[in-house]
């Protein structure tokens, strides 16, 4: 009987093995970066976020919809957390069109803190035809949509080189280690200094990639910190209780007699 | 069932009883004498209740918010996430409820499979669950189908294509459940209607599955007939319920482990990417549960074939009662049956591996042999090792350990009737 339980523990173990070699051809492991929002008590890096808001906003916006975000979640709380005053002026700084008014025209007004992001675009045909026929993602729940999430976007981001001898790249197609066919149509996004961080911090390409990684998790995952808060609780209440059944389970068989 | 005849003690509550006895059903299931050898595997009856339970009512709320249009759906269900008060706990309770829901059958259907539940006379209660376990997988994959992301509808297109293999009507039968040419907005609205009927079937069923469970009352890990009540069974209150609540909170501590600190690891990525009928993801996989059908189907060439090849192996399940020969219920007694049971459990999970994987090379080898397997326990190893078999003496009792039983209660009695008149 342990003979053939042994031999199929190996069996498994080898298909196990045979895989995970397999798979590590495909892709190179994902660049590793200290994400404060894992663990069990993980919660987002506020500053981080607006500066990661600050990249979305001037470099991923120009391509890159996030239409189920809401001016308002940025002033909420487990978010970016702008003030309700800075989260105004965000949103009034894009234009959207409302209508129709009482003769029955449509309008441009400055955006609320009731309007859904702006998108660049109007229609998925439209960003095809500016993008070279590849459709840029929209990134509300990207992190989410990727396999390895927020460490895969943030490698992403950082795993542009020029093309190893023997590939060959077409126009408009760059090449980056970590996409999926080592081939893609956007171009290195992020480059030091690209833009200026308006709280002061150096606008590194690793700095910007992993603040707007953090941005794209809490767009994905909003409820992220309550969750990880809430989720401790119920956890502590279940143990405790758990172990108040278990010593009113004890005395209670221990009526029975005669025991099994 | 009880023995005793139950009479409330107030006026009211007699006359009430005489005209509905809920007091007399209520006074059942508290006195229900249950073996009191019942192992932690047996808690999971009660653990599955709790899972039908609250995907019910985590259902019902999400059905207010959710928008089954296929325009639509994808951007409900992230409304929920987003704006609904707790609408992620409710969305990841119910996701996650699926698998939890899952893991607890699979534990529930090994269990029986291990101690001889499904033998005589508990063959309806088996089947009754054959048929509930069929039910949740529809119920899951429709689920599965409803956010609208890729996977959905990508896994749709791939399970409801699984009808046009069926020769003649097939084609029309696909057209017929899809609503149209492909799957799209009627496919996505019947799907939904369904999914929320579906429960309530099982629902029904349960009530019939713990029915008639109650009449033969049951198995325990020693697997012999016991008198009840007697020395070897207690009531079911306090004693089950007690020791059910332990082991349904720790089945809920990992639970709660998935909701609040890992809700999509036992998801696929894809799905949160909209469902678009030009693009096929590089590799369609159904979720984690599904995985061994999956490889079965995909292991036979023919696509007619895989079909029936994956659906004997739920089926073959009903007939398992009758399959397996020995009148020994327990593993406990039977050594040979002990091994094989346990190469099947490999065999199980080794076919979920490969369902995971691309069926090419190894792993489609490997399926093939698995699958080929799966088949020779059931048609070919059980019905032999009940007739080759030499079981370990059973025990008269659970509290004496006096051997020289049987399975069957009477003839236990009867035969130690008979060495006591020898003596």
């Amino acid at each position: 009987m342990r003979k053939l339980k042994n031999i199929f523990f190996v069996l498994i173990f080898s298909v196990i093995v045979i895989n995970s070699s397999n798979s590590a051809e495909k892709s190179p492991p994902f660049l590793e970066t200290k994400w404060t929002f894992k663990g069990l008590f993980g919660k987002f890096d506020r500053s981080s976020l607006q500066r990661g808001y600050q990249v979305y906003t001037e470099v991923c916006a120009s391509c890159h919809s996030m239409k189920y975000l809401t001016y308002r979640n940025l002033a909420e709380k487990g978010g970016p957390e702008f003030s309700e005053a800075e989260a105004k002026a965000i949103a009034a700084s894009f234009e959207v069109t409302d209508g129709p008014d009482s003769t029955g025209e449509m309008f441009v007004r400055p955006a609320k803190l009731s309007d859904k992001f702006v998108m660049p675009y109007a229609n998925e045909q439209e960003a095809k035809a500016a993008n070279g026929g590849a459709y840029p993602p929209d990134m509300s729940v990207l992190v989410k949509a990727r396999k390895g999430g927020a460490d895969y976007i943030y490698s992403l981001l950082l795993g542009y080189s020029e093309p190893p001898e023997g590939v060959e790249l077409d126009d408009g197609v760059y090449y980056n280690k970590y996409m999926y066919g080592n081939k893609i149509k956007m171009p290195a996004p992020l480059s030091d200094d690209l833009i200026e961080y308006t709280d002061g911090t150096k606008a590194t390409a690793e700095q910007m990639s992993k603040d707007v990684t953090n941005f794209l998790m809490w767009s994905a995952e909003p409820h992220l910190e309550q969750r990880h808060k809430t989720g401790f609780r119920v956890i502590a209440y279940l143990i405790i209780l758990t172990v108040l059944v278990y010593f009113t389970m004890k005395k209670i068989w221990s009526r029975v007699e005669p025991k099994v | 069932m009880s023995d005793h005849e139950y009479t409330p003690s107030s006026k009211f509550g007699k006359w009430f009883n005489d005209r509905l006895p809920l007091l007399t059903l209520a006074n059942h299931l508290t006195d229900y004498p249950t073996p009191k050898n019942l192992n932690y595997w047996w808690t999971f009856g009660g653990i599955l209740t709790f899972c039908l339970i609250t995907q019910i009512v985590t259902g019902l709320v999400l059905a207010m918010h959710y928008i089954a249009h296929a325009d639509m759906a994808f951007s409900s269900v992230e409304h929920i996430m987003r704006d609904v008060n707790y609408g992620w706990l409710l969305r990841y309770v119910h996701a996650n409820g699926a698998s939890m829901f899952f893991l607890a059958v699979y534990i529930h259907i090994f269990r029986s499979l291990f101690y001889g539940s499904y033998k005589s006379p508990r063959e309806i209660i088996w089947i009754l669950g054959i048929i509930i376990y069929l039910l949740m997988m529809a119920a899951a994959f429709m689920g599965y189908v409803l956010p609208w992301g890729q996977m959905s509808f990508w896994g749709a297109t791939v399970i409801t294509n699984l009808f046009s293999a069926i020769p003649l009507v097939g084609e029309s039968i696909t057209t017929w459940l899809w609503g149209g040419y492909s799957v799209d907005n009627p496919t996505l609205t019947r799907f939904f209607t369904l999914h929320y009927l579906i429960p309530f079937l099982i629902l029904g069923l349960v009530v019939l599955h713990i029915w008639a469970l109650h009449v033969p009352g049951n198995n325990n890990p020693v697997g012999i007939d016991i008198k009840k009540p007697s020395k070897d069974t207690v009531p079911f209150h306090p004693y089950i319920v007690i020791k059910d609540a332990f082991a349904l909170l720790m089945f809920c501590i990992v639970f709660a482990l998935f909701v609040f600190y890992q809700p999509n690891i036992l998801g696929h990525a894809d799905n949160y990417i909209e469902a678009d009928p030009l693009v096929t993801p590089a590799h369609i996989v159904p979720e984690w549960y599904l995985l061994p059908f999956y490889a079965i189907l995909r292991s036979v060439p023919d696509k007619l074939m895989g079909v029936v090849a994956m659906l004997s192996a739920i089926l073959i399940l009903a007939a398992l009662p009758w399959l397996d020969t020995s009148k020994v219920r327990s593993a406990v007694f039977r050594p040979l049956f002990r091994q094989f049971y346990w190469i099947l459990v490999a065999d199980v999970l080794i076919l979920g591996y490969v369902g995971a994987m691309p069926a090419e090379g190894l792993y489609l080898l490997i399926a093939r042999v698995a699958t080929a397997y799966y088949f020779a326990h059931f048609l070919i190893i059980l019905p032999v090792l009940g007739w080759k078999e030499k079981t370990t003496p059973l025990p008269l009792s659970i509290t004496e350990p006096v051997l020289g039983g049987s399975p069957n209660l009477a003839a236990a009695r009867s035969d130690e009737k008979i060495e006591k008149t020898i003596k």
